[in-house]
């Protein structure tokens, strides 16, 4: 445990002195303001923050898998992974503590969106439950995303290609699940219900708490990680 | 199970290692023992920093059994990592940290107690020469010279104090000055590390190391103290002579039936005759050589033994590797 909080120490304050990271974190602000103000913050309409999550899932997909494609794919580009992995330390603590450390990055990067709320509140109350609840669905939709980035990351040495991998798979766990429910087919639809990430994440959003969408996304993000901790190890066999 | 006092500190047994078709190491064996500095000399693609990399558990071998401290680097990995210090041939840092913060998280990764870590930072830096200038130690990895990079890296390996210290090329990329101090600073760790080093040049780890092991191709090629090495590899002694006072061959005839020599080769320099003379075994033929000539009145201006270099021999390994890798490539 300790090593494993050093390692994500020293990865967020990566993140805090990376230009990279302070670009995405700028876009997916940019990108969540201007859908906020382009279609909720309309004086009049009923205060809704829905879409807002909504959107901020989707942008997530691609804003995530950028902000993790360095965290191993970059060690062994530059071969840090060599004094890294001859130090004491399993894949397990590294790759959790990575986890962590961006997990950091992205919540303080999901704090900054608390300005829109701020602004909201200015024309009309919005529901406390409904806020919690959302932004508890962003947490566990970032973890999920941030562990396909680790499990991309740690798969080549190439940061473009696990970012591309990573934003693929992100993408697919979002669209297909709804793509199949729209057929409409019994029983492919009620199956690719409980496996659909943005079911899920309109749940939140709705301020509804489901216990299958924190086992999905516990669960999910747990095997992402698992399978990253594996693909690290092996490396060396390759 | 810690190493007794007589067994080696670093015990290598017939390692293999294939790179899926590319054969790197090829059943090589040899051991290290407490104290030593033992120089890994070997021509570009030898296998060095493959084998550096089995010995601290970085890369599995395909075959064969390397311990470190009397701990199997496969099976015993992690106790293998507590006692080696690895700084691998590229220095390899985080760019966006600063020299105190990389050290300080290096310090904690090798699990020294948050207490101490403030005083095991400030000892390398002394030792590796980071303290000055001032601002040193707040500088960003990234826009250090190679040379202070290079002291990071060693100070980095010398943090937890382990009794093996593992060193790719600790020298490439540094001024002569820095060599010079690098080196002894080296030298002045085999009281408490054993240590083993990479390196291109014969002659820098000559100078530092108490053995070499000589390794091309992936085999060892010859091994033992530089001393030893030079008298298996230069074999019998060699002797120039230019003399006058009679024909060519007349002269090598003379010479040539002395007991001591062996092979003669010819040679005209002007109006004087060189001669080569390999020595029979390990016979020094010089004198026997002046008392032949003062007998037949030859006038003697040259009579030297060569001393053929460790170097020339080297040399001639990496030629014969380089040329051999060509050919493959052909
Ligand atoms: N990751 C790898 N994948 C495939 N082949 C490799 C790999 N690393 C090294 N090799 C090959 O193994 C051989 C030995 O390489 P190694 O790096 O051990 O040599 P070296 O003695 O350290 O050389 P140098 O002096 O250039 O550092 C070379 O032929 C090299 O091409
Ligand atoms: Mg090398």
């Amino acid at each position: 445990m300790r090593k494993t909080l050093i390692i994500a120490r020293r990865e967020l304050a990566a993140y805090f002195v990376s230009p990279m990271a302070y670009v995405i974190g700028g876009l997916f602000l940019l990108a969540s303001a201007l859908w906020f103000f382009h279609s909720i913050f309309i004086p009049g309409r009923q205060a809704s923050l829905r879409p807002l999550f909504e959107a901020m899932a989707y942008i997530l997909t691609f804003a995530l898998p950028l902000l993790t494609m360095r965290l191993v794919a970059d060690e062994v580009h530059t071969g840090t992974v060599e004094t890294l992995m001859t130090a004491p330390i399993t894949e397990a603590h590294v790759i959790v503590g990575k986890f962590l450390g961006v997990m950091g990055f992205y919540l303080a990067l999901l704090a900054t969106t608390l300005v829109l709320l701020v602004l909201m509140a200015i024309y009309g109350q919005p529901d406390t439950g409904v806020v919690t609840m959302g932004y508890l669905g962003m947490v566990l939709v970032g973890a999920l995303f941030v562990s396909v980035g680790l499990f991309a990351s740690a798969m080549t040495s190439y940061q473009l290609v696990a970012a591309i991998v990573a934003a693929g798979i992100c993408a697919a766990m979002v669209l297909l699940p709804q793509a199949v429910i729209a057929t409409g087919l019994a029983p492919w639809d009620r199956l690719a219900s409980r496996l659909s990430v943005m079911m899920y994440v309109k749940d939140t959003a709705r301020g509804v708490f489901d216990t299958r969408g924190v086992i999905f996304f516990v669960t999910t993000s747990a095997v992402f990680l698992y399978l990253s901790i594996k693909t690290m190890e092996s490396r060396r066999w390759r | 199970m810690p190493p007794t006092n007589g067994s080696p500190m670093i015990d290598v047994k017939n390692l293999t290692k294939w790179y899926g078709p590319v054969l790197a190491v090829d059943d090589i064996s040899f051991h290290v023992d407490r104290g030593q500095i033992v120089g890994f000399l070997g021509p570009n693609g030898a296998g060095k920093s493959t084998t550096l990399r089995i010995l601290t558990s970085f890369l599995p071998a395909t075959g064969g059994k390397a311990t470190v401290a009397g701990f199997d680097v496969l099976a015993e990995s992690m106790e293998v990592r507590r006692r080696i210090g690895y700084m691998p041939e590229s220095v390899p840092l985080y760019g966006e940290m600063r020299v105190r913060e990389y050290l300080t998280y290096r310090a904690a990764l090798r699990e020294i107690p948050r207490r101490e870590r403030r005083a095991a930072v400030d000892r390398v830096a002394q030792r590796c020469w980071l303290s000055e200038p001032e601002d040193m130690m707040r500088r960003r990895l990234d826009q250090l010279s190679r040379g202070y990079k290079q002291r990071v890296g060693l100070a980095d390996v010398l943090l937890h104090n382990p009794p093996v210290l593992i060193l790719d090329e600790p020298t490439i990329g540094l001024d002569p000055a820095q060599i010079r101090a690098m080196r002894d600073l080296i030298t002045g760790l085999a009281a408490e590390h054993t240590v083993i080093l990479s390196s291109h040049i014969l002659a820098e780890v000559e100078q530092t190391c108490s053995h070499l092991i000589i390794i091309a191709g992936g085999r060892i090629v010859a091994a033992g103290t530089s001393g030893e090495l030079r008298q298996r590899v230069i074999g019998p002694n060699r002797i120039i002579t230019e003399m006058k006072g009679a024909e060519p061959n007349v002269l090598a005839a003379d010479v040539g039936g002395l007991d001591s020599v062996g092979d003669v080769q010819v040679q005209r320099a002007g109006n004087w005759t060189r001669l080569m003379i390999a020595a029979n075994d390990d016979s020094d033929p010089r004198s026997a050589i002046f008392q032949l000539a003062a007998k037949k009145d030859y006038t003697i201006r040259e009579l030297r033994r060569e001393v053929a270099s460790l170097e020339d021999f080297f040399v001639q390994i990496t030629y014969e590797q380089n040329t051999q890798t060509t050919d493959q490539s052909a």
